[in-house]
């Protein structure tokens, strides 16, 4: 009734190719933007550092591995070393050049793990499907061993790990013990929002439609002009740039420190199992995934105690927690069956019923 | 795909988690234990994390918590990942905890910087970092009783001693087995540092994290060089397997050695071979002592643990045992210091940095010979206690030596280096501002 596309008329080739044609996604979009600001104001820290941060911190590297993965087609295993670098490039930077601001260094570090990604990206021309997951499951374990084995990459630290230095934005520390969770949601929001944008601009453009045509069929699309070469490695080096900034925001905005066993191959799974249940290929089924793979366990581990005390059962924590497993696996197991194109699928499928309420047609 | 049913599932969902967040009351003291009974190190985690609670529920049911007021436990499933230990901890942050107590190194490093911020005493006992032994640097952080650096040196200590001399070990060869992580390398300078002193030869054998239970290449190695002593710096599955392969490889197990990390259970892997197997510990094993005895009675039998009955008293269990006592003796003294009966954070750091066991406060916890006297103070949070060799005798672990002093010099110069570097790393590191209490 209130969301129709009638009568909204495009006159130009620009408004019929725009994003959000219709007036109530353009004012949706805005609302949740909205709604995700007001929220640094009225929720509390453990909603802003424990929930929201990280499930920002989990779409920025599922939208960079959707990049790759869901839009150019090529599968990846390598996102959380991906990500790693980019969070010991920070590192280096910050604490090599500590008057420049951390902002620069968090956008700056995404280029050092652009270059990584776009070096291991390079057996991608010969190679497909499970056979370059397996290259670049070599990239994984190569980095990661770099991270443990070159203590210079750490400042020659001797507990072996990142640590996060006291670092302000406008006199307001952001990065640090310090910092609140208020100002430190903040700034990953905006960062998320700002390169989300950049992302939906990039796959909605030239480069976007040339991933596609490389996923969908190679061969046709070299023959209709595009690289690959070319292409693919573009699709690494973005893809891993979105990754490195989300390591980077992962270590000094999230954890405030971390081992190099935060970058192994199980971070990879996540962000992977994130994309395939969020929607191949889609930038809100990115947020869609972080938001059922981290959010759900967080919510079952509080709804199942107090869904079991009014009946006097009291549960303990690891009974929670094995619960919390199967329960989300189940679930996982159910999304897929039900839609097998992840949650950006059923989202479509409720915007294009929304439209056409209360007619079934 | 009914989306109706869908929708409402979830909204009801939502509804039911937003309006139960448990409540504690105002007249308890709350202190919430991070433990690991999932996951992959579920295997030793289970026995900690019993050991820990069934303390401090035992002191509830006995005393009625400490000095009168209830302890508020609640447990919160860290499976040993950073991730989910950092969730933990900003759940129960709001709820006044007077002290965290992560079980991960991982977890603990970054809860340190937050420490001074949220005025949560962090109890790292004997892991996390070891710089953090320094209180004029780490006033919130508290590791004892001993460093890594100091279990190094007193299994280098024993080895000499048994060889007749520090001196004797001259030409000699240690292999070095550890986990390829900073828990592992830790040591590695100051045994470099002691091989150059005494003039013995070290081998490393690293052991990455992955390969945990496939150590084949690494004691082929052991087999080849026939290094004189083996030390281990393990962890989880990591010991098992060592001892088994040190079993199959046919490496001489009086002459294996390890740190305070392997459980009964590591060392039966071993099977009958596994017999002479030497690792540091600083508390007894058994269940024969007053207060262990009362877990069982006001505790295990009433069927408010977990544990099953013959887990009390094992290695450990009573680590996890160990754990709660210096929970408990920072409480107790936290109140013996402010005259309040309910403590925050900021009063048991105080107390964490007055503790005082020694012989006749462990009598009168019914822990008599439980373990050597300890005491903290201000500028030392770890107290560099002896601890001493036990052996496994192919059924039990029997303890075979004296308390072994650590070398305090080379410790010394390692720590100071250690809490320097990391200062200096951290510029805008807080000085300390927490005024020191009188040693009363």
């Amino acid at each position: 009734m209130f969301y129709r596309e009638a009568g909204q008329y495009k006159s130009n080739y620009k408004a019929d190719m725009a994003i959000f044609p219709l007036r109530e996604d353009k004012i949706g979009i805005g609302v949740i933007i909205l709604a995700a600001y007001s929220l640094a104001f009225l929720g509390d820290s453990f909603l802003l550092q424990a929930v929201m941060i990280p499930f920002l911190v989990f779409s920025l590297a599922a939208i960079g591995l959707n990049i790759l993965t869901g839009y150019a087609g090529l599968l990846s295993l390598g996102t959380g070393a991906f990500m790693g670098v980019g969070a010991y490039a920070c590192y280096k930077l910050m604490t090599a050049f500590p008057d420049v601001n951390v902002i620069v260094w968090i956008f700056v570090s995404g280029f050092f793990s652009a270059a990584i990604g776009a070096l291991f990206g390079l057996p991608s021309l010969r190679i497909k499907g499970f056979y370059l997951a397996v290259a670049t499951l070599a990239a994984q374990f190569f980095l990661q061993w770099c991270f443990i084995r070159i203590p210079w990459l750490v400042n020659y630290n001797v507990s072996g790990a990142l640590d996060a230095p006291l670092r302000t934005l406008f006199g307001v520390p952001i990065i640090g013990a310090t910092a609140t969770p208020q100002t430190r949601y903040l700034v990953v929001l905006t960062i998320v929002v700002v390169l989300t944008w950049l992302a939906s601009n990039l796959v909605h453009g030239r480069i976007g439609r040339a991933w596609i045509a490389i996923r969908d069929m190679d061969l046709a699309a070299e023959l209709m002009g595009i690289r690959p070469l070319q292409t693919k490695l573009l699709a690494f080096a973005v893809s891993s740039y979105y990754c490195g900034v989300a390591g980077a925001l992962l270590v000094f905005l999230w954890y405030g420190g971390a081992e190099y066993d935060v970058f192994n191959i199980n971070q990879s799974f996540f962000i992977l199992f994130m994309v395939i249940i969020g929607g191949l290929g889609s930038l809100i089924g990115s947020f869609f995934g972080a938001a059922l793979i981290f959010i759900m366990p967080i919510v079952l581990g509080i709804v199942l105690p107090a869904m079991f005390s009014p009946f006097g059962i009291s549960v303990g924590s690891d009974t929670i927690e094995h619960l919390r497993f199967m329960i989300v696996g189940a679930l996982i197991i159910f999304f897929l069956i039900v839609e097998p194109h992840g949650l950006a699928r059923l989202w479509q499928i409720g915007k294009q019923k929304l439209l056409v309420w209360p007619f079934p047609y | 795909m009914s989306f109706r049913k869908l929708s409402l599932g979830l909204a009801v969902a939502t509804l039911v988690g937003g309006a139960a967040l448990p409540a504690f009351a105002q007249d308890s003291v709350y202190v919430p234990l991070f433990t690991y009974r999932t996951g992959p190190f579920a295997g030793s985690g289970i026995y900690i994390a019993d050991g820990m609670h069934d303390y401090l529920q035992m002191l509830n049911e006995r005393d009625g918590g400490i000095g009168g007021v209830k302890l508020a436990l609640e447990e919160c499933e860290t499976g040993y990942d950073t991730k989910k230990g950092v969730e933990c901890y900003e759940s129960v942050k709001g709820k006044n905890p007077v002290v965290v107590n992560p079980w991960s190194t991982g977890i603990t490093l970054p809860l340190i910087p937050r420490a001074s911020v949220d005025k949560i005493p962090i109890l790292s006992m004997a892991y996390g970092l070891s710089a953090s032994a320094r209180g004029d640097i780490f006033p919130w952080i508290f590791n004892p009783p001993a460093t890594y650096w100091d279990g190094m040196s007193m299994i280098v200590k024993y080895i000499g001693e048994k060889e007749g001399g520090l001196e004797k070990l001259k030409g000699k060869t240690i292999g070095f087995l550890h986990l390829d992580a900073a828990f592992g390398k830790e040591p590695i300078p100051l045994l470099n540092e002691l091989a150059k002193t005494y003039g013995f030869e070290v081998k490393l054998y690293p052991v990455a994290a992955q390969d945990m239970q496939n150590q084949s290449s690494q004691w082929l190695s052991v087999r080849r060089d026939r290094p004189d002593y083996m030390i281990m710096w393990g962890w989880g599955s990591m010991n098992g397997a060592a001892v088994k392969e040190a079993v199959r490889s046919g490496y001489p197990m009086d002459k294996f050695y390890s740190v305070w990390w392997p459980s009964e259970d590591d060392a039966r892997a071993g099977g009958a071979g596994a017999k002479g197997f030497k690792m540091l510990n600083w508390h007894s094993v058994g269940a024969d002592l007053p207060a262990l005895k009362d877990i069982q009675k006001h505790v295990v039998d009433k069927g408010l643990s977990k544990a099953p009955k013959d887990s009390v008293g094992t290695l450990l269990y009573n680590r996890g045992v160990y754990n709660s006592l210096l929970i408990a003796e920072a409480i107790a003294t936290a109140q013996k210091l402010t005259g309040k009966k309910v403590v925050t954070g900021e009063d048991v750091r105080r107390g964490m940095e007055n503790i005082k066991l020694d012989p006749a406060r462990l009598k009168e916890l019914g822990l008599e010979g439980f373990t050597g006297g300890m005491e903290l103070t201000c500028s030392d949070h770890n107290s560099h206690s002896p601890a001493f060799m036990q052996e496994w005798d192919g059924t039990k672990w029997v303890k075979i030596s004296e308390p072994i002093q650590p070398m305090t010099e080379q410790v010394r110069a390692q720590l100071d280096a250690a809490a320097k570097d990391y200062a200096e790393k951290n510029p805008g590191w807080p000085k300390r501002t927490e005024a020191c209490d009188k040693a009363s």
